[in-house]
C-alpha cells in the first residue's frame, strides 16, 4: 500500500511539473511584452506557432533537433520584429488598439499557414523515451521542460535586473520621456523588448514542438493558460509567471491526479477566478500592497 | 463544439427558426420541397468545412463531392442539367453553418445538402433542415440515432464501428476495457455503446474518461490507464489536440492495444505521426484509402488524378462521394429533382455501387448497411485490414425507427434503452 501511495505522488509530482512548465512557458512571452510594454498580443499563439512550425521544417529538411530549435527561434524573433517595425510600434499604450490588431493579426496568420503548408505538418518524435516508476512511466522530455522553464526565468531576471541593457528597458517603460532625456535610444529598446519577447515565444513553439500535433490552430491551445498566469501573476512579470505557474500548476496537476484531465482544467480555472477575486492585482500586486503596508507601519 | 453548449444554441436557432418561418410563409411557400427547373440549374448544397477546426477532415469531403459532380456532368448531367454547386466555406463555426444552411435552402434552392463534419453541427442545423422538409445527407461517420424524415445519415454509426472492432479486441486481448472520449455528444453516446457491447460479450469497463476537446497534455491520462492496467483501451478521442495523444503513448511505451471509431479513417494520423505512436492501434472502418479492392482503386486513382496534392482521402469522403451518385441515381429513377419524390425513390430500397464495395440503403432508417473491417496500425503504422462484415444499422430497428410508416424528426440515445 506504501509504494502504491509513493508512485501516486511521484505521478503528481511529475504532473506539476509538466503543467508548471506547460503555464511558464506558455505565459512568459506573452508577460514580457504585456508587462514591459503595455501590449496584450493576442497573436501570442501565433508567434508560438511560428516558432513550432520552423523547428519541424528545418528537422524534416534534415537539421539536428537542437539546431532545428534554435532556428526556431530566430525565425520567431526576426518575425517579430519585422511585424514590430512595421504595425505593432504603431499601437504602444493603446491596449484596446493593440488587442484588435493582434487579434487581426492572430487570424490572419492561421489562415496563411493554412494556405501554405496545409492541415497538418508531420510530427517531430518526443526525444528521451520515459521514467518508469512501478507501473507508471511519464515522459523524461516534458519534465526535462521545467528545468528549461526554470532556467529561463532566472535568465531573464539577470537580464533585466542585472545588466545595463535591462536597466535601460525598465527605465524605457517606466518614463519613456525621461528615460530619452537620460540618452537612452528607446526605439530601440522598444524593439528589442519585442524581439525578446517573440523568441521566447519563439522558444516556446521549438520546445513543444516535438511534444504537440502540428496545425495551424496550435497556438490557440497555449492561450487560456498564458492569458490567466499573466492576469494571476500580476504587475510585475518575472516574479509573477513563476508564482503563478507554480499555484495554477499545483491546483491542475493535483485535481488532475485525483479526478481526471477535466476535473484539473475545471479546477484551473475556478482557482485563477477566485485569485483574482480576492488579489485584483495579482499575486505580485498583493506583495506589492502588503509591502507598501509594512513599509507605513515601519 | 461542447454538446451542451451546441444544445443551447440549437433551441436559440430553432426559435429564430420559428419566427422567421412565420414571417417566410408567403414569401417562400411556394417553393418548399418543390423542384427549381424553371429557375435556372439544379445547384446542389455541398457545406464542408476548408478551415477552422475541422478543416482537415472536412477538406477531402469536399474534394470528394467536387469529384462525383464533375462525374456526373461529364457523363451528360443529371436527367441531361448541368448540376452546380453551392459551396462556400463554413470554417467549423456553426452559427456560420446555420446563415449558410439558410441561404442554400432559400436563396440557393438547392436540390439536395451536404453539410458539417461534426455531430455538434448537425444538430446545429437539423431545426432549420426540419423546418423546410430540406433532403439532406450527413457523411459523417457518428454516434447514430437520427431517425429524420427528410435526413440521411449514410455514415457508419458507432454500433456499427464498435460492433466490429470491440468484440474482435475482447476476444482477442481481453475482457478488461479503459475508455477514453472526447467530452461532448459523440463521444459520450460512443462510451456508451462501449459499454453495451462489453456487457454483450461478456466484458467489462474498468474505468472510463471523457477529455475537453482543448487537452493536449495526457501524461495524468496515461498514469490513470498505466493504474489499472487494461486489456486494451477504447478510444474516441476527436480532433487536432488529442492527437497529442499518440506521441505521448509512444514516448511512454504504453503498448496497451487500442480500438477505435475515430482514429486513422478521419484524420489519416497513421500517416501524420511518426512510428510508432499508433502500434496496434484497431479501427472499425467502413472504408479507408488503404483498402485494396478494385473499386477502391478506382476511387484512390480518380480522386488524386483530379487533386495531386490531397493528403488523403478520408472515410467520410467516400461517403460524399457514394451519396452524392446514389442521390443522382434516384433523380434518374424518377425523372425530376423534386426532392419528396427522391427521398421517395430512396425509401423504396435502392443499392449504389460504393468504393466500400455494394452497399444497401435501409428504407425504414435512412441509414446504410456498412461494409465494416478492423484496420490494424503495426509498429511502422502499415495497414491491414480483416474481419470484413456487413453491419445493418439495427439500433433503430430496436427503437422503432420507421420512416416509410411514421415520418419522424427524432434523435434516439442508447442509454434510453439500455441500462448503461
Amino acid at each position: 500500500m506504501f509504494e502504491f501511495d509513493l508512485y501516486r505522488v511521484l505521478s503528481f509530482a511529475f504532473q506539476f511539473l509538466d503543467s508548471f512548465a506547460v503555464i511558464v512557458l506558455a505565459t512568459v512571452g506573452l508577460a514580457i511584452i504585456f508587462g514591459m510594454m503595455g501590449v496584450i498580443n493576442l497573436a501570442h499563439g501565433e508567434f508560438i506557432l511560428v516558432g513550432a512550425y520552423a523547428t519541424t521544417l528545418a528537422f524534416h529538411a534534415g537539421a539536428p533537433l537542437v539546431l532545428a530549435m534554435v532556428i526556431g527561434v530566430a525565425i520567431t524573433t526576426v518575425y517579430g520584429v519585422i511585424l514590430e517595425r512595421t504595425i505593432i510600434h504603431r499601437f504602444y499604450g493603446r491596449l484596446l488598439d493593440s488587442m484588435v490588431v493582434t487579434f487581426g493579426i492572430s487570424i490572419v496568420m492561421i489562415q496563411l499557414t493554412r494556405i501554405a503548408f496545409g492541415n497538418s505538418l508531420p510530427q517531430i518524435s518526443t526525444p528521451f523515451s520515459s521514467i518508469g516508476f512501478g507501473p507508471y512511466s511519464y515522459s523524461t522530455y516534458r519534465v526535462a521542460l521545467a528545468g528549461v522553464a526554470l532556467l529561463t526565468l532566472v535568465s531573464l531576471y539577470w537580464l533585466f535586473t542585472r545588466t545595463d541593457f535591462g536597466v535601460r528597458a525598465r527605465a524605457t517603460m517606466q518614463d519613456a520621456d525621461t528615460a530619452r532625456s537620460m540618452g537612452v535610444d528607446t526605439d530601440r529598446m522598444y524593439t528589442s523588448t519585442f524581439a525578446i519577447g517573440s523568441a521566447l515565444a519563439g522558444l516556446t513553439g521549438a520546445l513543444y514542438a516535438p511534444a504537440r500535433s502540428m496545425n495551424p490552430e496550435m497556438g490557440s491551445g497555449f492561450l487560456v493558460e498564458a492569458f490567466v498566469a499573466v492576469v494571476v501573476g500580476g504587475p510585475s512579470v518575472l516574479l509573477g509567471t513563476p508564482l503563478a505557474g507554480g499555484l495554477l500548476g499545483a491546483v491542475n496537476a493535483g485535481f488532475t491526479t485525483l479526478g481526471g484531465t477535466f476535473i484539473g482544467q475545471v479546477a484551473m480555472l475556478v482557482a485563477a477566478i477566485l485569485a483574482i477575486r480576492l488579489m485584483p492585482n495579482g499575486i505580485t500586486g498583493l506583495i506589492e500592497t502588503i509591502r507598501q503596508k509594512r513599509r507605513e507601519r515601519a | 463544439m461542447n454538446g451542451r453548449l451546441s444544445r443551447r444554441a440549437v433551441l436559440a436557432a430553432g426559435g429564430a427558426g420559428g419566427l422567421s418561418a412565420l414571417a417566410g410563409c408567403t414569401a417562400d411557400g411556394g417553393l418548399l420541397g418543390g423542384s427549381d427547373d424553371d429557375d435556372g440549374p439544379p445547384t446542389i448544397g455541398v457545406l464542408e468545412d476548408r478551415s477552422g477546426t475541422f478543416a482537415l477532415n472536412g477538406e477531402s469531403k469536399w474534394q470528394a463531392s467536387l469529384l462525383a459532380v464533375e462525374e456526373l456532368n461529364e457523363a451528360g448531367g443529371v436527367l441531361g442539367e448541368e448540376i452546380e454547386v453551392f459551396d462556400p466555406d463554413p470554417q467549423s463555426d456553426n452559427e456560420r453553418y446555420r446563415e449558410l444552411t439558410r441561404e442554400a435552402i432559400t436563396d440557393e434552392n438547392v436540390v439536395a445538402l451536404w453539410a458539417g463534419y461534426s455531430s455538434a453541427t448537425r444538430e446545429a442545423i437539423r431545426p432549420i433542415v426540419n423546418e423546410h422538409d430540406q433532403l439532406y445527407f450527413y457523411t459523417t461517420q457518428y454516434e447514430g440515432g437520427v431517425c429524420d424524415s427528410t435526413i440521411f445519415p449514410v455514415g457508419a454509426t458507432a454500433r456499427q464501428q464498435l460492433g466490429a472492432v470491440i468484440p474482435y479486441m475482447i476476444e482477442e486481448y481481453g475482457p478488461r476495457i479503459y475508455t477514453i472520449a472526447a467530452d461532448y455528444n459523440f463521444g459520450q453516446i460512443s462510451g456508451d455503446w462501449v459499454k453495451i457491447f462489453a456487457e454483450e460479450h461478456g466484458a467489462e469497463v474498468v474505468a472510463e474518461e471523457y477529455i475537453p476537446l482543448e487537452e493536449t497534455d495526457f501524461g495524468s491520462t496515461i498514469n490513470n490507464i498505466q493504474g489499472e492496467d487494461p486489456d486494451f483501451i477504447a478510444s474516441m478521442l476527436v480532433g487536432n489536440e488529442h492527437e497529442s495523444f499518440y506521441s505521448q503513448r509512444a514516448d511512454n511505451e504504453l503498448e496497451i492495444p487500442m480500438a477505435s471509431s475515430t482514429t486513422m479513417a478521419q484524420g489519416y494520423e497513421h500517416l501524420r505521426i511518426d512510428p510508432p505512436g499508433l502500434t496496434d492501434v484497431y479501427v472499425g472502418v467502413n472504408y479507408m484509402e488503404e483498402v485494396e479492392t478494385d473499386s477502391s482503386q478506382e476511387f484512390v486513382d480518380a480522386f488524386y488524378e483530379k487533386f495531386p496534392d490531397a493528403p488523403y482521402i478520408n472515410q467520410e469522403a467516400q461517403n460524399n462521394y457514394f451519396s452524392v451518385h446514389m442521390w443522382a441515381e434516384a433523380v434518374e429513377a424518377v425523372g425530376t429533382f423534386d426532392q419528396e419524390e427522391v427521398i421517395a425513390h430512396l425509401e423504396s430500397g435502392v443499392e449504389v455501387d460504393a468504393p466500400e464495395g455494394t452497399i444497401e440503403l435501409d428504407p425504414a432508417t435512412h441509414h446504410m448497411t456498412h461494409h465494416m473491417r478492423v484496420g490494424h496500425a503495426d509498429e511502422s503504422h502499415e495497414l491491414e485490414f480483416f474481419e470484413e462484415q456487413y453491419i445493418e444499422p439495427s439500433f433503430l430497428h430496436e427503437v422503432g425507427c420507421d420512416l416509410t410508416e411514421t415520418p419522424e424528426q427524432t434523435q434516439y440515445e442508447p442509454e434510453d434503452f439500455y441500462d448503461v
